[in-house]
């Protein structure tokens, strides 16, 4: 297995569960089940145990590692500096082992059958990929300045469509020149990826980075921060020439570029909103800014930040497939609930992100939490167009 | 037990009781050298009234039942050396209140000490809490029950000094209090009354769980700032800290002595923190603890480090990450101490004898100590780091803590949260009648003997 | 050890003393008090001078016959014993800068920059202003000239040659031209001044900073956008040893509109930043020096502290800044006005 190295350098010393601020449990699945065998602390002692025989591979341990977000805290958080990085890879390639066992939790062996037979985490067919920009003036990709890559989220689930539009629609108002894939669009493999499957990945990746240059794709926009993720991190590695590999940028950036324009698009909105930080913006890619600088251009917003905000957010609990395949979503105190209850105190009354998935969690959350009436989740752009 | 493990998950909720081999595995070691016993299951209640049931229950079929906050103690003591239940308190997680003006906080049994630190910066900056080094994760129960020691020492003891109260569950199930809050709605201190509190602290969990306590507060410095003084001769060190401590300005002393950084070894430096109101006070402060020592600065034996403050900072975080990190120096996620509290005047014995073991057993070492009170005592610790991967690295790691132990004692010192071999040799050492004392008080507490038991036995 | 350049007769002959009567730190009521406390330190006689100096190094600059005062001070200083810093602290400080022994050979481009004992400011090496310039840095390369302050002559000969060694065999060897620039004043200081008073052989050119930076700023004057702003100037104690570059620091100053408006405590009156001085253990004084000094700077309004010395910033930076004044140094004030 690799980086089993770093396993038992583990010192199980908690500052994983934590933010840099200490102020509450920060790992999303040591939040929903308080074991410590859910904690990274003890996802890499288990993982060791195993490679030593101590323990076999089973259920439980299969749902333990599954069930890491993979939002990267422990990585930001771990008090030590010379393996931190390899945390995620090592609990990735713990799945890939656990997978070839077999013993797979229900929701990730649906999600995967489902990516392999479909292409698509939703099961639906590859033809109706685009359906998001019907009656949207978006022509396919030929040789505009970018593409538009709406990802699984945004092509497929109701709320991600309506996400999908909105962002396409606000980009094109602001003048950026976009084309998509449409039925040539293939999943960014990020999930999978972090499910462990790399072999399911590469043959995504390969794909798309096939189309990509047959299309002579130069700059990407994603619509959400995994797609992001993938093509900026793990797809390089995969494409031959990275001198002439493309350039990807997540939407929120470009509305960061264009962001002396947006007054004209919304003129002033008097309220004070709160950001949740999407993981594989923040953590895993380190922006934090531009959604800060896209708000502060909008006049009248005013920015009330939690107290885990940034590097210290909280994840909303839907990485690491984890939104496919609700594993975190079986206990009462998952991260999304916590997450609006916060947001909450900060007396917003709007809670916005620039992530479909999170998105759709923090609005989930926020209904069965029935917090409907007090605070709003938002994503970035429709916050904007509406 | 599948009986008991049904009842259980009638009490706290089945998806907070394990008898999982994940579960098993994990909650039957910690990171020190112990070797691993595993319990029969893991429970993880929320309230009071669940303990009080849990504890019910264990009495009835006579289950062992094994407290555990951070599971930080790294000598073990959270194992179910008789099998049993592990209770993992950190669910119960509440900071349930602050008085600014008595300057106290209430909290649950599993509070961590992050998460009150960080609601007092944001709720109470002017007040503080004396925070161990140990991970931010730590429980503030778990580390007072030990009598552990931490960044206010200096200015209050140990952490078990700043305790105003406590509510217990009895292993017999009932729920009391101790200190001022059995009577008022005040948790102000453990005075007037009988003193309670102590039946439970320094008992390793054998006599009742803390399910809620009071501890003091004390005032948050706008300025802060560190000396570190540094010298070359172990025997100055008794007088140096009885200077230093006479001026009552530092909040929390630590001498530390470690072979690495290599510029470092040999030598034995004092970090002295401090803080005050103003500029002004913080380098009047200064001076004053400058000037007790002038003594050894003038004949050039000693001084103090002259530190930019941008390398200060490192020193002032608290808790220092550092302490941690000694775990991975030999990249092996291994660490476990001998802290022994003793006098100060034993400085230099305790410092070379912890030299020759480290050499002798050729292992990775830190000394240190923590001062406490206004040098009415230290907790002298001797830290030494191994390889989890490598058996033989464990065994000399366990042989020298062994020896430390031994030399602890014979030095006039008493480790803490001492590991059951030590327990073993603290009660050879302990006056027969007081250990008979102490076992008649478990047995009057606790009469089936399911409170931790293996712990505190001949 | 190499002997010093140092004529006893020069300073018998000399009529006012200046190394001594302009001290910043210590006074004496007249040129005969200060004549006779030199005479003693030149016959290797006990002096309070000798346990009194501040080891700023101005007297090099104070004297009139370029004689070397400071550095047979520090000589009779080790010869006698007088440690100005308590024991333990110079024997860490001298494990915490010896040769370490990771140096690698790397292979480097003209021009060449050492960044002497800074790695923390390598990131400073940046922009147009350094384009194309190659670096090296770490203990195996340190100047030494810290010395000094510590009464150790002696570690300083015994280290330099080592060190020129170190950045001869591993940075110049292969280069047509063996020259470095100096980011930091110190080594500049090294391997002239403290080079020239001991006949230590330099095989290599160094060149200033403050040079490097005023020829660059003549190539890319077109991207100059003036700050012009009122700065304040921490000149360092090594700047004494080389006050030739102060004339070059007023020319880039100029050429990016930094104000450096007359103020008590610079060019001859600098004051030390007080680091060294808590190494000696007299933090009391520092703590005087630091506050009039900012006291200073303030009452002119300052914008910037410029500094020349990393360690005078890490000293200083902090109060400085709380005062409402933007510590920086020489070579990043210079990117603010290119824009960089």
């Amino acid at each position: 297995m690799e980086h089993k190295e770093i396993l038992h350098r583990c010192f199980r010393c908690g500052y994983c569960k934590l933010p840099g601020n200490y102020v509450d449990i920060n790992c999303p699945a040591y939040l929903s089940f308080r074991f410590e065998t859910y904690s990274p602390g003890g996802r890499m002692w288990l993982l060791k145990a195993w490679l030593d025989d101590e323990i076999q591979v089973s259920d439980r341990f299969a749902r333990i590692m599954f069930s890491c977000a993979t939002c990267g805290n422990c990585v930001e958080h771990c008090a030590f500096p010379e393996f931190r990085d390899k945390i995620l890879l090592a609990f990735n390639a713990g799945k890939e082992a656990i997978l070839d066992t077999g013993k797979v939790p229900p929701g990730v062996r649906d999600y995967l059958t489902r990516m392999q037979n479909y292409g698509n985490p939703y099961g639906k067919s590859q033809q109706k990929r685009a359906n998001w920009a019907e009656n949207l003036n978006i022509d396919a990709y030929s040789d505009q300045e970018y593409l538009f890559y709406a990802g699984d989220v945004g092509s497929y689930d109701p709320r991600g469509q309506e996400i999908a539009k909105s962002v396409a629609e606000l980009l094109q108002k602001l003048g950026v020149s976009i084309g998509i894939l449409k039925q040539d669009e293939t999943s960014d493999g990020n999930d999978v990826n972090s499910m462990g499957e790399t072999e399911l990945f590469d043959e995504l990746a390969q794909k798309n980075i096939k189309i990509f240059k047959e299309k002579g794709v130069k700059k990407i926009i994603t619509l959400s921060p995994h797609s992001f993720n993938a093509f900026k991190n793990d797809y390089i590695s995969l494409n031959e020439n990275t001198e002439s590999f493309f350039q990807v940028f997540h939407y929120s950036q470009i509305l960061a570029f264009c962001k002396d324009n947006l007054k004209n698009i919304q003129g002033s909105i008097q309220q004070t909103v709160t950001v949740h930080d999407p993981c594989y913006l923040g953590r895993h890619n380190n922006d934090y800014f531009s959604i800060r600088m896209v708000l502060s251009a909008i006049p009248g917003i005013k920015i009330a930040e939690m107290d885990r905000n940034q590097k210290n957010a909280l994840c909303c609990g839907g990485g690491g497939g984890n939104f496919f395949t609700n594993i975190l979503s079986e206990s009462e105190e998952r991260s999304a609930r916590v997450r609006v209850l916060e947001a909450v105190q900060t007396g917003s009354s709007i809670l916005v992100t620039s992530c479909p998935l999170c998105t759709i969690m923090l609005e989930d959350a926020a209904k069965s939490e029935n917090l409907e009436n007090t605070i709003v989740v938002k994503e970035l752009s429709e916050l904007i167009m509406n | 037990m599948e009986l008991i493990i049904k009842e259980l998950k009638d009490i706290v909720g089945s998806q907070y009781v394990s008898a999982e081999p994940e579960e098993l595995f994990f909650y039957s070691r910690d990171q020190g050298t112990m070797p691993p016993v595993e319990p029969d299951a893991v429970v993880m209640p929320k309230t009071t009234k669940e303990v009080s049931k849990i504890m019910l229950l264990a009495n009835k079929s006579k289950t062992p039942v094994i407290p555990m906050g951070g599971g930080l103690v790294l000598s073990g003591l959270s194992r179910a050396l008789k099998g049993g239940i592990i209770l993992d308190l950190k669910r119960m997680n509440q900071i349930i209140s602050v008085n600014p003006h008595s300057r106290y906080a209430i909290l649950e049994g599993g509070a961590s000490q992050g998460m009150l630190q960080s609601y007092l910066k944001k709720n109470f900056p002017q007040l503080k809490h004396s925070m161990p080094d140990a991970p931010p994760i730590a429980t503030l129960a778990g580390n007072i029950c030990i009598h552990g020691s931490g960044h206010l020492s200096v200015l209050g003891g140990f952490h078990s000094d700043m305790l105003n109260g406590m509510e217990v569950v009895l292993p017999t199930g009932e729920i009391i209090r101790t200190g001022s809050c059995s009577v008022s709605k005040d948790w102000i201190s453990k005075a007037p009354l009988p003193d309670l509190s102590g039946l439970f602290l320094g008992w390793s969990g054998t006599t009742g769980i803390v399910t809620k306590l009071a501890i003091k507060l004390f005032p948050n410095y706008r300025f802060n700032d560190l000396l570190i003084f540094v010298c070359e001769d172990a025997d100055i060190m008794p007088d140096v800290i009885s200077r230093l401590t006479s001026t009552q300005i530092a909040e929390d002393m630590t001498p530390w002595m470690t072979p690495k950084p290599y510029w470092a070894k040999g030598f034995l430096h004092i970090n002295i923190s401090y803080g005050a109101h103003t500029k002004k006070e913080l380098i009047f402060k200064r001076n004053l603890l400058q000037s007790s020592v002038r003594f050894y600065i003038d004949k050039k034996e000693a001084g103090f480090l002259p530190l930019p403050p941008p390398q200060k900072k490192r020193f002032l975080k608290i808790p220092s990450p550092d302490l941690v990190r000694f775990a991975d120096i030999r990249k092996g996620g291994g660490f476990e101490y001998v802290g022994a509290i003793m006098a100060i005047e034993h400085f230099a014995k305790a410092y070379h004898a912890g030299l020759e073991i480290a050499e002798k057993y050729d292992v990775s070492y830190s000394l240190g100590a923590r001062i406490i009170g206004a040098g009415h005592a230290m907790m002298f610790f001797f830290a030494y780091a191994f390889n989890r991967a490598d058996k033989e690295d464990i065994k000399r790691a366990q042989k020298a803590l062994e020896s430390t132990n031994k030399a602890a004692l014979d030095i006039g010192g008493i480790p803490w949260k001492a590991e059951e071999p030590a327990q073993k040799q603290i009660i050879s050492k302990m006056d027969p009648e007081t250990f008979d004392f102490i076992k008649r008080i478990r047995m009057m507490l606790d009469p089936n003997d399911i409170m931790n038991p293996g712990n505190w036995e001949k | 050890m190499n002997k010093i350049n140092f004529d006893p007769n020069l300073c018998a002959k000399c009529e006012t003393t200046d190394c001594l009567m302009k001290c910043q730190y210590i006074d004496f009521a007249n040129v005969e008090m200060a004549k006779k406390e030199r005479i003693k330190i030149n016959s290797g006689k006990d002096s309070h001078v000798l346990h009194d100096c501040l080891t700023c190094y101005a007297c090099q600059e104070y004297c009139p016959n370029n004689n070397n005062p400071f550095y047979y001070l520090v000589e009779r200083q080790e010869e006698m014993g007088i440690l100005p810093a308590p024991r333990p602290i110079l024997t860490e400080q001298l494990r915490m800068m010896d040769f370490k022994g990771r140096i690698k050979k790397q292979q480097m481009n003209l021009p060449v920059i050492n960044m002497c004992t800074f790695p923390m400011l390598v990131g400073c090496i940046r922009g147009n202003l350094f384009k194309n310039i190659s670096t090296f840095v770490g203990t195996d390369i340190f100047c030494n000239i810290m010395w000094l302050h510590f009464a150790k002559n002696s570690v300083i000969q015994e280290r330099v040659p080592k060190a020129i060694d170190n950045i001869m065999k591993n940075f110049l060897a292969d280069q047509d031209k063996k020259e470095m620039i100096c980011f930091h004043d110190e080594c500049y200081g090294t391997y002239t001044s403290v080079a020239k008073a001991y006949n230590i052989n330099i095989p290599f050119k160094p060149i200033h900073l403050f040079d490097y930076i005023n020829t660059r700023l003549d190539e890319l004057s077109d991207s100059i956008k003036p700050i012009n702003q009122i700065i304040a100037y921490q000149r360092p104690c090594s700047n004494r040893l080389i006050p030739e570059t102060d004339k070059i620091l007023d020319q880039i100053f100029e050429k990016i509109g930094a104000q450096r408006v007359q103020r008590i405590y610079d060019r001859e009156n600098a004051l030390c930043c007080g680091g060294v001085i808590r190494a000696h253990q007299r933090d009391e004084i520092a703590d005087d020096l630091l506050n009039r000094n900012i006291d200073d700077m303030v009452n002119i309004e300052a914008k910037y502290c410029v500094f020349n010395c990393p360690f005078c910033m890490a000293t200083m930076g902090q109060e400085v800044a709380e005062k409402g004044i933007m510590p920086i140094l020489v070579s990043d004030l210079v990117q603010v006005a290119l824009g960089e």
